[in-house]
């Protein structure tokens, strides 16, 4: 009998619980952003002239193609994370795309039509140096890929070895290039630093030549030569300041020949190490003979090696210019130049390769961003017009890792920010009311003035009301005559402002600080940005450079003051941490538009420890940042004589903690009067046994609308709320299987009571957990049974509340009930957040992003500790769930249906101002923002809710009661006659 | 001999709870009372210290004696002397100015006596002493225990908790500790039930008795499919003969 009332139990749950997204509702509520990294390789189709393909290689160790006309993502392969995963080099040939994998690992070859993999060899072990195309009589044939010791000659129809040969004294020379211009011959160039060079040519079919040039003066082949013009090595060196070739073909032991660069008039730039630029359109072909040299951050000179193979000719000089590059089509070969026009744009130009001679019409202005890096490198795609001239498009890749598309005559196409690929941190902001609505609101904010001004200021706010609404109406009547399709909701910053159900907010998100090393200056550029995202469109509506993050960084994204106080714009504060030496910077910004705020934040010399913030606020509304020292000296921010008052009035009750992680310790501080701090409890985990790994309190913007449940004999459970408790999660030290552990311990940050310490036995991490409400959900790995398994705290008070009107950690001396319940969840998962909305009235959901990319919504009704193992009466009544062992996974479940998010970093939860609602963003290398409704729409009328029924229906109602009543009233007169 | 009480430790899941009322006048502050000879039987003792001071600067003094006793069943008593008369007056105006009670004990392991010489350093707690005052010196002390034995901490409650500001007058509720002490192990945290569900999910299939031999779909209804399947395939070889005709036609 009770198995099928369990069952039934079940059935009826999952039928509430189960929400899926209809077909029509794709992309209605959610969006995606796809981004693929930092740009190591890039290359544009030209196989054909009418294809707009774009193919990249990126550090993220993703292969993907592009839509050149739109930026549209077309296709994308992310590898594993890692070395393992590394793309070493990217050559395209025709329609094959081959790659070198995993530090040489791998040669794979795909197909750039459809993104296929062709083929896929496993190279010999060895470090990868270089890879080129090798051509026979106009065709390519192989590649030949050149490892530390070794070179191997490769089909390119199947991958299949053609032959791989040892390479001599290997442990001498070091190897650094591989060159074939189309002959029977591939050269592979080694050298011994500051002996002597290395040339050896193999024969396509077998053989090898070695030859050994003195060249004292060299110590990287890779870095300071180039192949030119009909086999010609040239070299530059920085000391003598002269350029050297060398025909690398020669029969006879061959000598460089030394070119002086004063003999040019040319000067390079004090202590800039010269670069040498060249070109190779074809494989099959030789280099051309004309060749850029970088004599300093700013000067390019375009260089020519003549005929006789000894002499050079100086064609152009370019200074200032940033940015040099080379671009075939056809047989043409131009060079292209970025020159700086003034602040805010820079000129791209074409010039003729062999002659120097600037081509008309082709110039093409890239503008400058001031909230972005600096170009970094060109990509140019260069065709031929009808009439038989080149035209071009460019693919300027900056230092902030963004891609920009440029068409004549300075049309930016797309712009692509892939510096959003890494997201650490983010936070959503509420956007600002409407002119007219802050008119309203700042009517309570001001002073009373008399009756009669509060009287007009009333009724001239609410004239303009009624024109706003008046104004709406218009427009609504104007655009409904409008076709469908041509109604534009264009996303500006201007026209930015709260909807009615606060559905649409302001993403800031904070980028990992990203390093860019730049050969024009010699100069690491490290940086982070802050990007400003519409969360409705996804559309970036600001982003700013900040300059100087160190790259092992660590953020915290706080937000002081939100934007309800109007006038005083809102206020975010983002902390800068460099993590080994722990000092600090302040950036303070307003997060609608991104501008960086006047308030000049206070200095920090010192290592900073913790940071806070106190619900105090200040008399512009904004809340107190408290950040604490090495010497446990605290700083306000800000710090103006009214927050200084207040804190000394706050002190006694101002309380925090700090952890030292290595030295597994836990101690808790008070406040003082003169802002000092003294310690007053202390918790220690030895470290030999075991070490704690993460620390999470809970969110301040949390509310719980229930203080017990309701059980099934009436009686109420009430939940032990306690906002000060922190969820510390340890590992023991001891790797064993049998002997490992996972330590759970719930402390009070007040008064430094441990609560409740719970040890998962056989365990150990990736521990994911939550912690919200009364409960902990942690995630960690069974060594014994190799599997995922959840486990959920949950901690009541009892039947009796202590305190029911205020909860205080000095005067709570019970401790809670604790109960706890673990089951099997069948998937490993990558990060884990709770749903959290504006009352805390709709029952919670856990976020779950899994390995797979899928983002899996799981009720936690599921995870209650109070399921019971044998159904009751009691159990029945309150709708609990029979314990099963393992935690189902239901692909209806999933959030993201099919827009699976690839390696999901952290997923961000904020409430909306409906109270179903909770706004949802997943960050790793894409974003993913939408909304969830763990109880559904309670609160909403669905989309296709029939108005016209329902009125017409009321109305028929009204109308059959007035005539029924009316007849009523004529028969009663009629039989009262009688 | 370390092993054995480790193991012991943790078999004890319940931890045994020692209260102990501290009534005993005569005890000398700090004098321990375990002598040197049956340390390994009878456990060994720490200091528990205390300190309250009006201008909320630590200076601890001596407030009793733990005795621990990590045996089979892990222990814990505490010996402690009255506080005396210049005690009192300053408890109370600790109290008046909302100052602090802080307690501390020193780090060592439960089970292992040989590192407990190496580790450092003291765990602390505090209580408001408001609290303490108005609680007649009540308070409920807790020592939490890890896995291996070692002390990570203690915290302090007093019963009840809330300071009202009631006058303490008698001097007598403020003379002696009423403490209740006790040593919390962890908890081990349970696995997944895959067991009992097991046992269950056996237990009602058995109650629903054994099901019927149940007899393949085919074999119940061939005597119906068969024909149906026979007349299908006459008419389709029909229909194919019409079918290639019409096409016949159609070229």
């Amino acid at each position: 009998m009770s198995k099928p009332t369990s069952l039934f139990v079940i059935f009826f749950s999952l039928f509430i619980m189960s929400e899926a997204v209809f077909e029509d509702q794709v992309g209605k509520f959610d969006w995606r952003q796809q981004y693929v990294g930092k740009t190591l390789f890039a290359h544009f189709d030209s196989h054909s002239q009418s294809s707009n393909k774009l193919f990249l290689a990126t550090d993220k160790n993703i292969f993907a193609s592009f839509n050149s006309r739109t930026g549209d993502l077309l296709w994308r392969h992310v590898d594993k994370v890692g070395p393992e995963g590394t793309i070493d080099i990217l050559v395209l040939h025709g329609q094959d795309a081959l790659m070198v994998v995993g530090g040489g690992r791998l040669l794979r070859s795909w197909d750039t039509n459809m993104g296929g993999l062709n083929w896929e060899a496993v190279l010999d072990t060895g470090s990868f140096q270089a890879a080129c195309f090798v051509a026979i009589q106009d065709t390519v044939k192989h590649v030949a890929v050149l490892k530390k010791a070794a070179i191997s000659l490769h089909y390119l129809t199947n991958g299949h070895q053609k032959w791989v040969e040892n390479l001599p004294d290997s442990d001498t020379v070091q190897y650094q290039a591989v060159y074939s211009g189309g002959e029977v011959e591939v050269y592979v160039l080694g050298v011994v630093p500051n002996s002597h060079l290395t040339i050896i040519a193999y024969s396509l079919e077998d053989g090898e030549i070695i030859k050994s040039v003195e060249a004292p003066w060299l110590s990287s082949v890779e870095s300071s030569c180039v192949v030119i013009g009909q086999g010609v090595l040239m070299c530059v060196d920085p000391a003598t300041l002269a350029l050297y070739t060398l025909p690398i073909q020669a029969e006879e032991a061959p000598q460089f020949n030394q070119i002086l660069l004063q003999s040019l008039d040319l000067e390079v730039s004090l202590g800039f190490q010269p670069v040498l630029v060249s070109s190779q359109p074809h494989p099959a072909r030789s280099p051309i003979s004309e060749f850029f040299l970088q004599l300093g951050p700013d000067h390019h000179v375009l260089l020519q090696l003549n005929a006789d193979g000894y002499t050079i000719a100086a064609l152009r000089d370019f200074q200032p210019a940033f940015l040099v590059s080379f671009a075939t089509t056809g047989e043409k070969t131009v060079a292209v130049v970025m020159t700086p026009k003034n602040e805010t744009a820079c000129d791209i130009n074409l010039f003729s390769a062999d002659s120097g001679r600037r081509l008309l019409d082709t110039t093409v202005i890239f503008p400058l961003d001031l909230n972005g890096g600096k170009p970094f490198k060109l990509y140019v795609h260069a065709f031929l017009k009808k009439d038989d001239s080149v035209d071009y498009r460019v693919l300027v890749q900056t230092q902030d890792h963004a891609l920009t598309f440029i068409q004549q005559p300075g049309r930016v196409v797309w712009t692509r920010e892939e510096a959003l690929a890494d997201v650490v941190t983010m936070e959503m902001v509420d956007l600002p009311l409407t002119g007219t609505q802050a008119e309203l609101e700042g009517e309570f904010g001001k002073k009373a003035d008399g009756l009669f001004p509060m009287v007009l200021k009333r009724l001239s706010s609410q004239v303009i009301l009624l024109q706003a609404w008046l104004a709406h109406l218009w427009k609504l009547f104007y655009e409904a005559r409008k076709p469908h399709g041509q109604v534009k909701n264009e996303v500006t910053i201007e026209t930015l402002s709260r909807d009615e159900f606060n559905l649409q907010k302001m993403m800031v998100m904070v980028t990992a600080s990203g390093k860019c090393w730049s050969r024009q200056s010699l100069f690491i550029f490290v940086w982070s940005q802050l990007f400003g995202i519409d969360s409705k469109s996804g559309s970036i509506l600001w982003k700013h450079y900040l300059e100087n993050v160190q790259p092992n960084a660590v953020f915290k994204l706080i937000v002081q003051r939100t934007t309800a106080h109007f006038p005083h714009p809102p206020q975010c504060t983002l902390l800068i941490k460099d993590k080994d030496t722990g000092l600090a910077s302040l950036h303070v910004f307003n997060p609608i538009f991104g501008r960086k705020s006047h308030i000049a934040p206070p200095a920090l010399p010192r290592p900073i420890l913790q940071s806070l913030l106190l619900p105090v606020i200040d008399q512009d509304y904004a809340k107190v940042l408290l950040l604490v020292d090495d010497q446990y000296k605290v700083t306000a921010f800000p710090s103006t004589k009214n927050v200084l008052q207040q804190l000394q009035e706050m002190a006694s009750s101002i309380f925090f903690y700090l952890i030292r992680s290595d030295q597994g310790n836990l101690s808790g501080f008070r406040l003082r009067k003169d802002l000092s701090t003294e310690r007053i409890w202390e918790v220690v985990l030895p470290t030999e046994v075991q070490k704690i790994v993460a620390v999470n309190g809970k969110r301040p913007n949390e509310h719980v609308h229930s203080q017990g449940r309701v059980m099934g004999d009436r009686s109420v459970l009430y939940k032990y709320l306690n906002p000060n408790l922190l969820a510390v999660v340890t590992e023991s030290t001891d790797a064993h299987p049998e002997r490992a552990f996972v330590g759970v311990f719930l402390v009070d940050g007040v008064t430094g009571r441990i609560i409740h310490e719970a040890v998962q036995r056989k365990a150990r991490g990736p521990v994911h957990f939550v912690h919200s409400e009364n409960w902990v959900v942690y995630e960690y790995w069974n060594t014994k049974s190799r599997r995922n398994e959840f486990s959920v705290l949950e901690l009541f008070e009892g039947t009796e509340l202590y305190n029911s009107t205020v909860f205080s950690s000095l005067d709570r001396p019970h401790l809670p009930q604790v109960l706890q319940q673990t089951y099997i969840f069948p998937s490993p998962i990558t990060t884990m957040e709770a749903t959290l909305t504006e009352k805390g009235i709709t029952s919670r959901h856990l976020l779950v992003g899994l390995p797979s990319g899928a983002i899996l919504s799981l009720p936690k009704m599921f995870l209650d500790p109070r399921r019971p193992e044998v159904v009751t009466e009691h159990s029945r009544e309150e709708n609990l769930i029979p314990y099963a062992p393992e935690m189902p996974i239901r692909t209806e479940w999933f959030i993201n249906y099919n827009q699976t998010v690839a390696r999901v970093k952290g997923i961000y939860t904020a409430p909306s101002g409906l109270e179903s609602t909770c706004l949802v963003v997943a960050y790793g290398l894409d974003i993913y923002q939408t909304r969830v409704y763990p109880s559904k729409q309670f609160d909403v009328l669905k989309d296709d809710y029939d108005y016209v029924l329902i009125s017409s229906v009321l109305f028929a109602l009204f109308f059959a009661t007035m005539i029924s009543k009316r007849l009523a009233q004529v028969k009663l007169l009629n039989r009262a006659w009688r | 001999m370390a092993s054995v009480p480790r193991l012991c430790l943790l078999l004890s899941i319940i931890p045994t709870i020692l209260i102990l009322c501290a009534d005993f006048a005569c005890c000398n502050t700090g004098r321990k009372t375990g002598d040197g000879l049956d340390t390994d039987f009878s456990g060994f003792s720490v200091p528990l210290e205390h300190s309250f001071e009006v201008d909320d600067v630590s200076r601890f003094r001596m407030r009793g004696a733990l005795q621990l006793r990590g045996g089979r069943e892990t222990s814990v008593s505490l010996s402690q002397s009255q506080l005396s008369e210049e005690d009192r007056n300053t408890l109370k105006e600790v109290a008046a100015v909302d100052g602090l009670y802080k307690i501390r004990v020193p780090r060592v392991s439960l089970t292992d006596r040989q590192t407990e010489r190496q580790m450092d350093g003291y765990l602390t707690a505090f209580v408001r002493a408001c609290s303490l005052v108005e609680s007649h010196l009540s308070d409920v002390i807790t020592l939490h225990t890890d896995v291996s034995g070692y002390l990570i901490g203690v915290s302090i409650v007093t019963i009840p908790g809330a300071c009202r500001g009631t006058e303490v007058e008698d001097e007598v509720d403020l003379e002696a500790f009423n403490t209740t002490l006790t040593i919390i192990p962890p908890t081990n945290a349970p696995q997944p039930e895959t067991a009992l569900f097991i046992e269950r999910m056996d237990i009602e299939h058995e109650k629903r008795g054994k099901p019927q031999e149940q007899k393949s779909f085919f074999a119940k209804y061939w005597m119906y499919i068969v024909p149906l399947v026979l007349f299908l395939m006459m008419s389709g070889a029909q229909d194919q003969s019409g079918g290639g005709a019409a096409n016949g036609g159609g070229r």
